[in-house]
């Protein structure tokens, strides 16, 4: 069966491009910068993997990641961080928060691919 | 007359003064007590000077020296006659400051110094207890001579035992009347009007002897001349040095003898009663002194020779069988003894509690829980054994010396102890300069030498000081003999030891007081005795306060602080055995508020502060002084620390300021980088992305191909406008901008503006409303600048304005050389929580304002504005989002540029 990821990202450009490569390596792509919304919506059917931006307009990564731990469907649920921001107290807080990755923006292709991977293989 | 009898008429008379000392007691306590506070009790009372010394002993001292008895006289009628100069002044000190012996005068006038306290009450415990022995022997010689039963006298009148049983009663009596009551001004009435019966007992009796000898022994007065005459011995020779001598002595005696002291001044209560007994006291001893030659000299004509002259005045009537006359002198002698001793007892027992037991007990007490509430049963039961112990001390002189001395030559003796107060007592009254270390020296010298030539050789060879140092000197030193110290052989021991003692003692005393500082207590105590009547108005003291308690608490808080001024006056209202914090105004209560308050302010404030309170003391010229020099360090000091203060409140401010503004700066700076940042790696994201995507994807789509390759352009240039406004804003913020500042028609820039964000959402449709007539306003600014803030705030709208039919009303207007230009949509406005937000970097409300920018529009826009003089506010409650663009109408140049070159030096400072 497809492996369902899901991109919640506010930047289109980044989302589209995100989009584009995971597609390219067999994934099923669902996309949104509103991660509210996604929060309600992934309890009721969790994708393979969560894709999360940490600045949101609404609610934060940080808010989004913190629910998702707290909730039965979501607990265990690979979660890959991006941000801009990139500053070590973000990635401490993420960890804390239980992210299973970390990145920062720009990235390289490759890389977002290989974490991929690597959180999804069996 | 049976020695039973004798005990039981003793007995009597003792119960009838008991009786007459508690109805004096009633009437004071009544306030009855007018005609005990009258000058002729005060004057009677004085004749504790007259003791069994003088009602036996005179006699026997004429029988061996002629007239030289009067000296003794002679000293106190000249002090009296002469009242004004010394002992109205000790009066009037002695009550005002509410002093309660001769030791508490000296100690306060040094500056409340009890180490002159118990030096003074030692000097007195041992000139004063061989004179209470004097008494103790007097008594119990003439219960022996009475007792006329040769079996009685060896079973019963033991003489020590006579004494011992004296001792026990006088101490009894003493207590009862002495220790009543605690009284601040140590008055006893009922002692004082015992007194005075005694004074008259022993006037009467002595001259009832007189007459019987005067006119039914001899034939009357020209019988008895001639009778003295012809009985003249050599040795009544008068001598005029020893004379001067003893007249002195006498003199300082009346003014230093603690019992003096006692009655004069301590239980005095009116100024006037001294007057009166300036007069009435010389006559009073001119009366008791008229009968002692007669007598002598009839008693050396008919006594069997080898009797002892200082008993005549009862062995004489004895003899003569006038058993009744010989009672009434009997109890004339018991009375001038009892009176000694009750007045000597309580003076020295306040003394030795005051000075010695009290202040040690309180050190003792000090380290453990201090309850105030049992001072006074304490300070009373100290009292009652301290009387006690006084007598024992004059009990245990008698047994010593085995009542074997002339009565005369002890009481000499102590004379010459209690002169050695003289010049501290004397400085204290007339000499300001004197001080607490000169008294201090002055009464150890004087003292130390009074022991060594008088008092200690008067104990006989052998006892303390061997024959062997009396007549060579100790260790062989002939200058230093007791008898003839430094050389000085030619004088009498008396007078030797007098002239040493006192000389060195006020040389001492001198040289004390001007090698050393005095202290301010005693600089305002000396202005305080040395200038007692420049103070003017009644005399009074704190013995009739105006003020009350609910006066003085105020005073009291400022000083100490509220909590501890209330503890303080409830633990002083709890001494009254009071609730509450309010006690009632005692003397002791002010001494101990003023002892409370001198600890904070300095004793001579807190006393013209009391004063003033109190309404009592008229603060004198002195005080002030006193208390001027005080404040004037306590504000120097106080205002030292406060510059200090305030120096350092300065700097810790600044500090804080500059810490403040560096924190807030960090943390804009880092907030500022970390949006930086995120701005820049946003497009970058994206770009990197595309562009892998790109080189990686071999098969891809010409349409894909482009529609990545624009996203990479576009975001290109997205980092380019963020670099871009960057670096506008950085200019505009410090000023460095360069603004070309021409006259231009403001219509044009709206025009243009208009026009030039047409192009943001091009497709939406966007009304723009204006009013063309005000608009045509000439002015003078930068054109550029200003018209990139109308863009901003226009294109802002046609991006924000959520409205179904956006429009924008743009409306000028002129005010006071200022131009207003308000933009107003009519979209659903900005929240009023965001409105202040709006203008700082990267403030975004939305995340579609994003896609105009970085969030930095507006920012630049107030920029630019403070740049061209002006402002951009946000003008809340026009319905929609409204901008208010203010600016002159003619902007100078140099204003708006020199302003932030400045701001921009002091920060590179």
């Amino acid at each position: 069966m497809e492996k369902r990821v899901l991109v919640i990202e506010d930047e289109p450009n980044i989302s589209e491009a995100l989009r584009f490569i995971l597609k390219r390596e067999g994934w099923r792509v669902e996309v949104s910068a509103d991660g509210t919304a996604m929060l309600g919506q992934m309890q009721a059917d969790p994708p393979d993997l969560l894709i999360l931006d940490l600045m949101l307009p609404g609610l934060s990564g940080f808010d989004i990641l913190k629910s998702l731990r707290a909730l039965d469907m979501t607990r265990d649920l690979p979660v890959l961080m991006l941000t801009a921001k990139g500053q070590g107290a973000d990635r401490a807080e993420a960890e804390r928060l239980g992210v299973t990755r970390f990145m920062t923006k720009p990235f390289a292709n490759a890389d977002v691919i290989a974490a991929v991977r690597e959180m999804t293989a069996p | 007359m049976s020695f039973n009898m004798l005990v039981l008429t003793c007995l009597a008379y003792v119960i009838v003064l008991f009786v007459v000392a508690s109805a004096a007691e009633r009437a004071a306590s009544e306030g009855r007590a007018s005609w005990l506070r009258s000058p002729v009790i005060y004057t009677l009372s004085l004749s504790v000077y007259c003791t069994a010394w003088t009602f036996y002993g005179a006699v026997g001292y004429a029988a061996r020296s002629g007239l030289e008895f009067m000296t003794i006289y002679l000293g106190p009628t000249l002090v009296f006659l002469g009242w004004w100069v010394t002992l109205r002044k000790l009066v009037r000190i002695g009550r005002e400051n509410r002093v309660t012996s001769i030791a508490d005068l000296i100690s306060a006038r040094y500056g409340k110094s009890n180490l002159l306290g118990v030096i003074v009450t030692l000097l007195c415990i041992a000139a004063g207890a061989p004179y209470i022995a004097l008494q103790l022997q007097s008594i119990s010689q003439s219960f022996t001579v009475f007792v006329t039963d040769p079996s009685e006298v060896g079973l019963t009148a033991d003489p020590t035992l006579i004494a011992f049983w004296t001792a026990i009663g006088l101490a009894f009596f003493t207590i009862v009347f002495g220790t009543r009551t605690l009284d601040a001004n140590e008055q006893h009435p009922g002692v004082v009007t015992a007194i005075a019966v005694e004074a008259v007992v022993k006037l009467l009796a002595l001259i009832a002897v007189g007459v019987f000898v005067v006119w039914f022994v001899a034939t009357g007065p020209a019988d008895i001349l001639s009778r003295i005459d012809a009985q003249a011995l050599p040795e009544w020779h008068i001598q005029p040095g020893r004379w001067t001598g003893l007249i002195l002595l006498s003199a300082i005696a009346i003014i230093c003898l603690p019992r003096m002291f006692q009655v004069t001044v301590v239980e005095n209560t009116n100024d006037q009663h001294l007057a009166t007994a300036s007069w009435a006291f010389p006559l009073y001893l001119f009366l008791i002194s008229l009968f002692v030659l007669p007598i002598a000299v009839v008693g050396l004509e008919l006594m069997p020779a080898g009797s002892n002259p200082d008993m005549f005045v009862l062995t004489l009537p004895l003899y003569l069988g006038q058993d009744g006359l010989a009672l009434l002198s009997f109890l004339g002698g018991f009375s001038a003894a009892t009176s000694m001793v009750i007045v000597a007892s309580l003076a020295l027992a306040t003394m030795v509690s005051n000075h010695i037991v009290v202040p040690l007990w309180l050190r003792v007490r000090s380290t453990r829980n201090l309850d105030s509430g049992d001072m006074r049963l304490l300070v009373l039961s100290v009292r009652r054994l301290s009387i006690s112990l006084v007598l024992a001390l004059g009990y245990f002189y008698y047994i010593i010396t085995g009542g074997s001395e002339a009565l005369a030559a002890i009481g000499l003796i102590a004379f010459v102890g209690v002169a050695q107060m003289l010049p501290a007592l004397i400085g204290a009254l007339f000499w300001r300069g004197a001080s607490r270390t000169g008294a201090a020296l002055g009464l150890v010298t004087g003292m130390a030498l009074w022991v060594y030539t008088l008092f200690l050789p008067s104990f006989g060879p052998g006892v303390f000081l061997t024959a062997q140092v009396m007549e060579a000197g100790p260790f062989g030193i002939a200058w230093l003999r007791p008898y003839g110290l430094f050389g000085l052989t030619a004088l009498d021991p008396l007078l030797h030891a007098l002239f040493w003692s006192l000389f060195l003692n006020a040389l001492a005393f001198c040289l004390g007081s001007f090698l050393s500082f005095p202290s301010p207590m005693e600089r305002v105590q000396g202005a305080l005795f040395v200038n007692i009547y420049e103070r003017t108005g009644p005399a009074r003291s704190w013995t009739r306060p105006v003020a009350e308690a609910e006066d003085l608490l105020p005073i009291a808080q400022r000083i100490l602080g509220a909590s501890e001024a209330q503890s303080f006056f409830r633990a002083q209202a709890a001494l009254q055995g009071k609730q509450g914090f309010l006690p009632d105004i005692t003397p002791e209560f002010l001494e101990a508020l003023e002892l409370k308050l001198s600890g904070s302010v300095g004793a001579a404030t807190a006393h013209a502060m009391l004063a003033q309170s109190v309404g009592t003391a008229v603060v004198s010229v002195e005080d002030l002084m006193a208390v001027a020099s005080e404040t004037a360090q306590i504000m120097e000091y106080s205002a030292q620390l406060e510059a200090k203060s305030e120096e350092l409140t300065r700097t810790a401010r600044k500090l804080r300021e500059a810490n403040e503004m560096l924190q807030k700066l960090s943390v804009q700076k880092d907030a500022f980088l970390s949006q930086i940042s995120h701005e820049l790696r946003t497009p970058m994201t994206s770009i990197r992305a595309f562009s892998e995507i790109m080189m990686d994807t071999d098969a891809m789509s010409p349409e894909e191909r482009t529609h990545f390759a624009q996203i990479i352009h576009d975001e290109s240039i997205r980092l380019t406008r963020l670099l871009d406004d960057l670096l506008d804003l950085s200019v505009l913020e410090h000023g460095q901008v360069q603004l070309n500042v021409a006259p231009v028609v403001l219509r044009e820039l709206i025009d243009k503006a208009v026009r030039a964000s047409n192009s943001v959402q091009a497709d939406r449709k966007f009304r723009i409303l204006r009013d063309r007539d005000p608009e045509a306003l000439e002015i003078v600014t930068d054109a550029g600048r200003l018209t990139q803030v109308f863009i901003n705030v226009l294109s802002n709208a046609r991006k924000y304005c959520m409205s179904d039919d956006p429009q924008m009303q743009i409306k000028v207007r002129q005010r006071k050389g200022m131009v207003e230009v308000d933009f107003i949509d009519n979209g659903t406005g900005i929240p009023r929580d965001k409105q202040a937000l709006i203008f700082e970097k990267f403030s975004r409300l939305t995340d579609e304002m994003q896609a105009g920018g970085a969030g930095l529009g507006l920012a630049i826009c107030r920029e630019i504005m403070h740049n061209l003089g002006g402002d951009i506010a946000y003008v809340p409650g026009q319905g929609g989002a409204a901008f208010r663009v203010s600016f002159p109408l003619v902007l100078q140049p140099r204003e708006s540029q020199s302003k932030p070159a400045e701001e921009q030096t002091e920060a590179a400072e």
